[in-house]
């Protein structure tokens, strides 16, 4: 069994309604990097949502890490559509906040205090946001919330990362910017990432293997390895190969909307 | 804000409250009312100078009652508040209740409580107590009850526990409605003590004015009513100082910097 397993998964939202999404059944390797596009509605927060416990299937079988997913895990990083920040809390405490729940962390964070926070420092320089540890998020422009909940979601070194339109509020170099220091992370140590996007271009760069969803109720209609050798730089997304791909994507959704 | 309309806003409540009592000394003197009726602010003044002693003693008697009754309001209905706004099921069983007992007059209490604790302090610091709990539980209940889904999503996607949840999230959120509520609890702590006092005391300002008001001595009476009025509002102003103090992230954009 592979790290995450759909096996026919339907949710319905509410109890007689229609599904959301339906009979979805799919599997990501461990270390894999997997994105997720669609038309908006069908369903690809709601797999997300699946995938973290937060929700029970209505029908069909969800694993993660080899058991059947009775909750949410702490093995799981999730960066929300939306940001999500807690008014209350600063930039970095939001960003610490996992490391007051997840072990090892929770135990350790008194002793390692410094050096937790440095970690978190780390982190939010790495998007861009140093200097912004002691603002409020409500101080923070809605591209900034995004970046900083994207540090939140990666800063206990999640097995496995979600990550719900992390980029739709940024320009496009702010963006590029984003995408290689993604990649970069996960070069360095493979993790799992499941990423959901409606840029196919950020798709195809990113991902190892790229699922196209149906309208709704949501269904996986295509599945398409991404074969660009890594590690891929940007220019790689002006050569023939990712063009390619990226139009028979497009051609596919479009398929869908015509449907 | 200019400088001027900031001057502007700082003093308009004084400037009214003078007006107030210069409309009320001209009503008395213009209509030559007596002030065994109704006491010029001038005569209020006089006799609140003469006896500024026991006036004093009286109203400190109150205070103490009063901030007694509050803390208790404050620790009980916070508790009760969390009880409440806990689950949809709590909320559901309890809050009937609390309406119900909420709409009962406390006046109508006071005799029960005299034939259980006899005269004197305590049944003016329960009254107290009574009527001032169920603001607070009201809005540490709404607070918890009303907390966005998406926030709590973020902390159980962590796997948190629901004392977690409690804790990061749930009673942070509710802190500034737990705040608003302080302020109008403690205005009415003192309305719960003072009625207790002038129907079950033999010390306070309540008593003070009964005693005043059976040998028709009204500018007393209105002396009391007015150190009652004033503690009120310093006490409101306190709270709400408190308030912005603690929450600031939930007044941003407000007029918080004042
Ligand atoms: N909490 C909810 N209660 C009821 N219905 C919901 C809820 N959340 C989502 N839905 C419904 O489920 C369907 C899928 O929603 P979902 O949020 O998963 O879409 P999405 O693919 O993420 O869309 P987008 O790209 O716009 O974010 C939608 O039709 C929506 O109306
Ligand atoms: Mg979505």
């Amino acid at each position: 069994m592979e790290f995450v397993e759909f096996e026919n998964v339907s949710l319905r939202y509410a109890e007689d309604g229609p599904n959301a999404i339906e009979n979805v059944s799919l599997s990501v390797k461990e270390g894999e990097f997997v994105s997720v596009v669609g038309p908006s509605g069908c369903g690809k927060s709601t797999l997300m949502k699946l995938i973290s416990g937060l929700k029970p299937p209505s029908d069909g079988y969800v694993y993660v890490n080899g058991r059947q997913v009775g909750g949410p895990l702490g093995i799981v990083g999730m960066a929300f559509q939306a940001a999500n920040l807690l008014p209350w809390r600063t930039t970095l405490e939001n960003v610490m906040l996992p490391m007051e729940i997840v072990e090892p962390y929770r135990s350790t964070r008194k002793a390692k205090r410094a050096e937790y926070e440095q970690m978190a420092r780390d982190q939010l320089a790495r998007v861009g946001l140093a200097g912004c540890e002691d603002k409020f998020p409500w101080e923070l422009s809605g591209g900034m919330q995004q970046r900083a909940s994207i540090c939140r979601a990666l800063i206990h070194k999640p097995r496995l990362l979600m990550l719900d339109e992390p980029f739709g509020a940024l320009d496009a170099f702010t963006r590029e910017e984003l995408w290689c220091m993604l990649r970069d992370l996960w070069q360095q140590q493979p993790f799992t990432v499941i990423l959901v996007t409606h840029d196919l271009r950020e798709a195809v760069f990113l991902a190892d293997t790229v699922y196209v969803m149906s309208k709704r109720p949501g269904r996986i209609l295509v599945r398409r390895e991404i074969d660009l050798p890594r590690p891929r730089d940007l220019e790689v997304t002006y050569t023939d190969a990712f063009s390619a791909h990226v139009q028979v994507l497009r051609e596919s959704i479009g398929r869908v909307r015509e449907s | 804000m200019r400088i001027s309309s900031k001057w502007a806003y700082r003093l308009a409540p004084w400037l009214l409250t003078l007006l107030v009592i210069v409309v009320w000394e001209a009503v008395c003197r213009g209509f030559d009312v007596k002030p065994f009726l109704f006491p010029a602010p001038s005569a209020v003044v006089k006799t609140g100078w003469e006896l500024f002693g026991p006036i004093m003693e009286h109203a400190t008697h109150t205070f103490m009652t009063t901030l007694v009754g509050f803390a208790i309001a404050v620790v009980v209905g916070a508790v009760l508040g969390m009880v409440v706004g806990a689950s949809p099921i709590t909320y559901k069983a309890l809050y009937p209740m609390l309406v119900g007992f909420n709409s009962v007059p406390k006046v109508a209490f006071v005799p029960v409580l005299v034939v259980w604790f006899g005269i004197g302090t305590i049944p003016a610091v329960i009254t107290a107590f009574l009527i001032s709990f169920f603001p607070v539980v009201v809005n540490v209940a709404t607070g918890l009850a009303t907390l966005e889904p998406e926030l709590e999503d973020v902390l159980r996607s962590l796997g948190a526990s629901r004392l977690d949840i409690l804790f990061k999230v749930g009673l942070p959120r509710s802190l500034p409605f737990f705040f608003a509520s302080l302020k109008v609890a403690i205005t009415l702590a003192f309305v719960g003590s003072v009625i207790s006092e002038t129907v079950a005391s033999n010390m306070g300002i309540g008593y003070l004015m009964m005693g005043a008001s059976s040998s028709m001595n009204m500018p007393l009476v209105f002396a009391g009513l007015i150190v009652i009025g004033a503690m009120g509002v310093v006490m409101y102003e306190l709270f709400a100082l408190v308030e912005r103090r603690m929450t600031r992230w939930a007044n941003r954009g407000q007029h918080s910097g004042l």
